[in-house]
């Protein structure tokens, strides 16, 4: 009994010691909004808005209609003419236009003659993932517009491919921000209250005062844990209500799921938190070190860029990366209304890394205790 | 009374020297994070699909199918696996386990000799990765039409498609992402050194009950705020100079500019993280906050909003009205020119303008909130 009362107590400072103050209260809230507020608008790889520049030397019916068409699609809001190679070389350089199409003075005519006319298209190579993609809106906007052609003359294609997009069909990027932000954000957020906190008691002293109370080490730890794993629920709760309810995003799978998930991953995050603290003298140290931890750690969840895209043996170390694991899990219940069992094979290396993790931190601790 | 007094400036200076490298934190932070960041932006994040994993179902045994599903597995840019059953492929598409899949119906073979009809042939993308889905789609389409183009070639007739593109990438002929991704990862790097170290110094002195020890003494405003800044700015440019080289010599990232241009263009935004990280620190008096602020004012909207990954022209316009205002911008498109381009004062003129208007305007509003007295 004394055990419960004992961490309900050391539980209760740390909640005061986290709200106790109103720039506290505010930092613990006022980012959740803020992220949840703009990322979903900035983190975007989708291409909008983006300009095309357009050197037409031809001035037939096909290449006006061609330019129409691409004009029309919403890819591009802008259409730079250029008159010259000289200022078509310009307005990639400066990054005025992102892509930039080269029309010959023959196109209309090869068109017509049942040719094939090719046209240059420039790409930023500076901005390579975006020109590629701004690219395929180039190319899809042209396989409509021939085979419009292809119907007029009363041609039919041999095969054509009827592509659909599962889960999100119209690949809404806010879908997968806000589904991985849960994850990324919740990270921050119980992490660095963790490292900070046994930190914090170090540098102003007071954590010689918690030793020689009647708090073992162990639940000295557990009293740390609890404020941060309640934190990351609560952040968590957050971003999920804001992505369901004023994003609209259509959460697929089990709540309960997610949770228990949840749960693990906190346990893991915890360990890590406690383990910087253990070994770091100053909250400088500490804050520091969960940043050291942090930004590789989400750099390499696959939110920025794919696991799969990594070299093999880099694939293989993010296995014991938890921020991987987790955003696999939140992106799939939430998203993809993944089953238990998918569940819980992203689950157990989270077990796995919260054992460590913790034990790590215990034998720090008895070791700084003694 | 005199502003500065250089005797009183070298001795703080030589201080806060001092304090940087006992601390093994700011050691780690300035010469491990930014080789550790490099390398994970080398390495790591790849926006370049090389092999994208995509499953396969053939349900027609004509020779056109096969002869498809050939060209398919052929292709350098797809990872083509075969599964029996449309519940294992969709199996396999909620696992993550492929990206998206390609089903060749029954009556492909058939359908596609026959004149006047049209074969269809199913793709689906796994929409929850939407990059990765554009991606799916434009490969498999791409396979798709060189498939046609050979088939059309075979027998002898004229090509069907009337217009072709013809991409060509300036700049960076290879399309690596890598080429313009660690220019811009400096920038994140260098915010970490200027503002999330800074955003703990002056915070820390009040803590400690130092600053007011500080403040009993002469020393001036102007000193006190030197005093933070020189230091801080020596471990940014060293630590810029250790990134560019470990990006060029190392990582192999072509540098075509020249070390005024870098000179120039870096400190203007070190001063900029710099003041930032010193007007959170001195508004805040509080470590923990100061460097929960730290992280959300300087570090995310390096990482979100500079442009490096993410595109600032897809942003909605209050958005990019937000980035005008965040000194990494400039930065990132700077040292992409320094890298990419080379030291093209014309391109560089703006971005050089905005970043002494940011390191001015944030390094004032760190004197203004610097008070020479205890409230």
């Amino acid at each position: 009994m004394t055990f419960f009362s004992r961490i309900h107590s050391l539980v209760r400072k740390e909640f005061q010691s986290l709200f106790s103050t109103k720039s506290g209260r505010m930092l613990l809230i006022m980012p959740v909004i803020l992220q949840t507020a703009l990322f979903p608008f900035a983190a975007t790889l989708e291409v909008k808005n983006a300009s095309l520049a357009v050197f037409n030397e031809d001035h037939g019916r096909a290449s006006v209609e061609m330019m129409q068409r691409f004009a029309a699609s919403g890819a591009f809001s802008r259409i730079i003419p250029v008159w010259s190679n000289e200022e078509m070389q310009q307005a990639i350089g400066t990054r005025d236009a992102l892509l930039a199409v080269h029309i010959p003075a023959d196109f209309s005519r090869k068109v017509t003659n049942g040719e094939t006319s090719p046209v240059q298209v420039i790409l930023d190579g500076r901005r390579s993932n975006s020109s590629q993609i701004a690219f395929s809106y180039l190319q899809s906007v042209l396989d409509v517009y021939l085979k419009d052609r292809a119907g007029a003359a009363g041609r039919v294609v041999p095969s054509e491919i009827i592509a659909r997009n599962w889960f999100v069909p119209n690949l809404e990027y806010t879908y997968f921000i806000l589904a991985s932000l849960v994850a990324i954000i919740t990270t921050i957020g119980s992490l660095i209250v963790t490292a900070l906190s046994v930190s914090r008691e170090r540098e102003q002293g007071t954590f010689e005062q918690l030793l020689v109370s009647p708090l073992s080490p162990e639940m000295i730890m557990i009293g740390k844990a609890v404020p941060a794993v309640v934190v990351g629920f609560f952040q968590a709760t957050l971003i999920l209500i804001a992505a369901v309810f004023i994003y609209h995003v259509p959460f697929r799978g089990s709540l309960a799921l997610l949770y228990g998930a949840m749960f693990f991953y906190s346990l893991a995050l915890v360990g890590v938190g406690l383990f910087i603290s253990s070994v770091s003298k100053t909250q400088q140290q500490a804050f520091l070190g969960a940043f050291v931890f942090m930004v590789p750690a989400i750099l390499l969840s696959g939110y920025t860029a794919p696991v799969e895209n990594m070299p093999l043996w880099l694939q293989r170390v993010t296995w014991i990366n938890p921020v991987r694991h987790f955003v696999e899990i939140v992106k799939g219940v939430f998203l993809k209304d993944a089953s238990p069992a998918r569940v819980c094979s992203l689950v157990w290396p989270l077990i796995v890394i919260g054992f460590g993790t913790l034990t790590l931190a215990a034998l720090m601790f008895r070791r700084k205790a003694a | 009374m005199k502003c500065i007094s250089w005797r009183r400036l070298r001795a703080l200076c030589w201080k806060e020297t001092l304090q940087i490298f006992r601390d093994p934190s700011s050691i780690l932070i300035a010469f491990f994070m930014p080789l550790l960041m490099l390398f994970i932006f080398g390495y790591g994040i790849n926006l370049d699909f090389s092999r994208l994993r995509v499953g396969l179902l053939v349900e027609d045994g004509g020779t056109a199918a096969a002869d498809f599903a050939a060209t398919l597995t052929g292709s350098p840019w797809l990872e083509v696996h075969s599964y029996d059953s449309r519940a294992a492929l969709e199996r396999a598409l909620v696992d993550s386990q492929i990206r998206g899949f390609v089903v060749i119906p029954g009556d492909f073979s058939r359908k596609v000799n026959q004149p006047g009809v049209t074969a269809p042939v199913q793709l689906v993308a796994d929409g929850s990765e939407p990059n990765i889905a554009q991606f799916v789609r434009s490969t498999v389409n791409g396979v798709w039409q060189t498939w046609q183009a050979h088939r059309a070639e075979d027998r002898g007739e004229e090509p069907r498609r009337e217009i072709s593109l013809e991409p060509r990438v300036w700049f960076n002929p290879s399309a690596e992402s890598r080429n313009f991704i660690i220019p811009g990862s400096i920038t994140v790097i260098m915010t970490v050194i200027g503002a999330l170290l800074t955003s703990l110094v002056v915070a820390r002195e009040w803590e400690r009950g130092t600053m007011e020890a500080l403040l009993a003494s002469p020393v001036t405003r102007t000193e006190l705020l030197l005093c933070k800044i020189l230091p801080y700015y020596a471990l940014g440019m060293i630590s810029l100079l250790l990134c560019v080289g470990v990006a060029h010599w190392v990582l192999r990232v072509p540098f075509r500019g020249t070390i005024p241009a870098l000179w120039v263009v870096g400190s203007l935004f070190l001063l900029s993280v710099l003041g930032i990280g010193l007007a959170i620190s001195t508004g805040m008096r509080n470590q923990f906050n100061a460097a929960q602020a730290a992280l959300n004012a300087a570090f995310l909207p390096a990482v979100m909003l500079s442009g490096f990954i993410y595109e600032i022209s897809s942003m909605p316009v209050f958005l990019r009205g937000v980035t005008h205002i965040i000194p990494a911008r400039y930065f990132v498109t700077s040292m992409q020119t320094i890298f990419q381009a080379g030291t093209d004062w014309r391109l560089l003129g703006p971005d050089i303008l905005m970043l002494a208007c940011t390191a001015f305007v944030f390094i004032g509003l760190t004197a203004k909130l610097t008070k020479r007295r205890m409230e």
